[in-house]
């Protein structure tokens, strides 16, 4: 009997994998119901003996399995997409049956967990640091120093909590570990717990991914005899972007308004419930498992400068071969947008590409020649974040894309701190108006004699842009955390690389 | 009144409820009525205000009840990237449907999508999206 694998991921569900499934059953064959490769623009992708197929819809069955498909890729293994990358946190992808034991067994799952049970506590976090593994929510943080000063700190109650608030655009990593190999991120999460000394774990996952939480409540349930005594639970977030801040994240998972706590304390001191916590990105936990399995050094052995490893970088906007692709640190912008990603789906040229979701800063092609690791783009004015990657095509109006930037974070600020709340406000206010290309006159109130300070001539264009990208300096610097301190980026960016969007 | 009890019955003695709560009362009767706050901030000594904060803090909780069905249609960059607000503004004109922006479905790489329920669509065009409107109106 032909055996058919199916991605069931929400990607692919979304592209009908479903009813592509069903007709392969309806049709005489076995589907199994896969992770997925990564390969977006192929999904509903078919797999038989190796083989590819996609995108499928239910019409094309029959053509698939008399093999006169026109939709044949040949062997995925060999996919030019896929054999150029070095796949360390999705070595599985498109392999495993996501919630099958015995799948993530058979290749290669719970290595680390017993190794490290092997090595023990002090070994474990000396493994993970000298493996250079930086937090992949987009700080960078050494993933090991924290996990020393959690281990450090006083106290025999202590947390995991997995950062799984995924809300950047273009970002959908975290969402395709967690559905496509839930158990890796539970390994993960149980070897932070016992490198530290902590009992009880937390997965806080954003509403907008149901497919995830279901496939890790599965998950966690099917898996609690093999990572007690630590206990997991999986915790539902409310819609709320600024959660994915990780102090704001424990707020939400202790009961409260997703706010930014200031820090110091650190959470790695004074956590969820005031108590030492490890907070991580999915991605983080998710890289520890090959980690230890594989070794420090082999990890390490990968990646750019201080940049060490590998990266899920996610390719997407209008990208004709968007998807995952992991690769180490290093890999030129340029050979992610134009020869990986295969330039616009449009066939028009690019633009502009956003690196690092909302808060990251618009890129043009005379930055293609960009590393993509963390200190060449700090340097350059942007950041790599979460690894997203956001094409857009000459149609794009960048004072627009600016605007918006201000508009969501006026939309989704958590309103504690004054440059974030009120300074988004005023920056889509005044980007109106430079788009609207109307200097301000003076109100009413300002007009009055009695306010000697106020100013009492129209602003002029020239000085409205100085006014924004002195509100930018003011957010950047007055924020609490990223989303008010970092939303200066896709404005400043944009105003500085397409100007002549701006009325210039 | 007795299906709240049980949906608080049922978290209390879990760390943090508050949100698992919440969730359960706005999926049970689609919205946390006046009611609700005072029950839940009761059987969890907080105060009513600090339920209220929370329940107005994030998106997903609603004090009122929404009689029409909902679509959340994706408008963040990737999405943009994609067409999707020429697509948001060919909707304008509907009212039976509530149409909800959301910020990312992570499908960024097959968009313009949306979301109805749990169930998520990709690849939309005016003609896929206006029959996805169609069909729930």
């Amino acid at each position: 009997m032909t055996v058919v694998r199916i991605s069931d991921d929400a990607l692919a569900l979304a592209c009908g994998a479903d009813e592509v499934a069903a007709a392969f059953v309806a049709a005489g064959c076995t589907v199994e119901r896969v992770s997925s490769w990564g390969m977006h623009w192929l999904e509903p992708l078919a797999e038989l003996d190796g083989h590819g197929f996609g995108p499928l819809e239910p019409l094309d069955v029959a053509a698939v399995l008399d093999g006169t498909s026109a939709k044949a890729i040949g062997r995925i293994e060999d996919h030019p997409f896929i054999a150029k990358q070095q796949r360390f946190t999705f070595v599985r992808a498109g392999k495993t049956r996501p919630l099958s034991l015995d799948d993530y067994a058979e290749h290669g799952g719970w290595n680390g967990l017993a190794k490290a049970r092997a090595i023990g506590p002090e070994a474990t976090i000396a493994q993970v640091t000298e493996s250079g593994l930086r937090g992949r929510g987009g700080a960078g943080f050494p993933a090991g120093i924290k996990w020393t000063t959690v281990a450090k700190a006083a106290g025999t109650q202590k947390y995991i909590v997995c950062n799984a608030d995924e809300g950047d655009s273009a970002t959908f990593a975290d969402r395709m570990v967690m559905e496509g190999d839930p158990f890796m991120l539970i390994e993960g999460m149980a070897i932070a717990a016992l490198a530290v000394g902590a009992h009880r774990g937390y997965v806080y996952i954003r509403s907008e991914y149901p497919h995830a939480i279901a496939k890790m409540e599965a998950a966690v349930r099917a898996s609690a005899h093999l990572i007690a005594p630590f206990e997991l639970e999986v915790r539902v977030g409310a819609g709320a972007y600024v959660c994915g801040e990780e102090t704001s994240l424990l707020n939400s998972l202790e009961g409260k308004r997703g706010e930014v706590r200031a820090k110091p304390p650190l959470p790695a001191l004074e956590g969820l419930f005031g108590k030492p916590t490890v907070v991580n990105n999915v991605l983080t936990l998710a890289a520890v498992p090959w980690i230890m399995a594989n070794g420090a050094a082999a990890y390490a052995a990968v990646g750019f400068g201080r940049s060490k490893g590998t990266m899920p970088i996610q390719l997407a906007g209008n990208i004709k071969h968007g998807g995952l692709f992991e690769v180490g640190f290093g890999v030129t912008l340029g050979e992610l947008v134009m020869t990986v990603g295969g330039g616009t789906a449009s066939g028009r040229p690019v633009r502009a590409v956003q690196v690092g979701g909302p808060l990251g800063a618009y890129h043009t092609p005379a930055e293609f020649h960009l590393p993509f690791e963390y200190e060449t783009f700090a340097a350059n004015d942007g950041l790599i974040g979460h690894a997203g990657l956001t094409v857009f095509d000459d149609t794009v109006d960048m004072s627009a894309q600016a605007r918006f930037a201000m508009e969501f974070c006026a939309v989704e600020s958590c309103g504690k701190c004054t440059p974030c709340r009120i300074g988004s406000t005023r920056g889509v206010e005044l980007i109106d108006r430079i788009r609207a290309k109307v200097g301000r006159k003076p109100d009413r109130v300002e007009a009055l004699p009695q306010m000697h300070n106020a100013r009492k001539v129209e602003r002029s264009l020239a000085e409205e842009i100085t006014l924004l990208e002195d509100l930018c300096e003011t957010m950047k610097f007055g924020s609490l955390c990223a989303l008010g301190g970092f939303t200066p980026y896709p404005v400043l960016s944009a105003l500085r690389n397409f100007p002549e969007d701006f009325g210039a | 009144m007795e299906r709240l009890q049980e949906i608080i019955a049922a978290h209390a003695g879990r760390e943090g409820p508050l949100l698992p709560i919440l969730h359960d009362v706005q999926a049970a009767f689609g919205h946390v009525s006046e009611d609700a706050v005072r029950a839940i901030a009761l059987a969890l000594n907080l105060s009513r205000a600090e339920v209220h904060g929370v329940v107005s803090f994030y998106h997903d909780f609603h004090a009122e009840p929404e009689a029409r069905p909902v679509l959340k249609l994706c408008r963040a960059e990737a999405c943009q990237a994609r067409g999707v607000e020429a697509l948001a503004a060919g909707l304008a004109e509907n009212h039976r449907v509530k149409v909800e922006a959301v910020y990312c479905l992570g499908l960024c790489s097959v968009g313009p999508n949306a979301m109805v329920g749990s169930k998520v669509h990709a690849r939309l065009d005016a003609v896929k999206l206006g029959a996805l409107v169609e069909a729930l109106a």
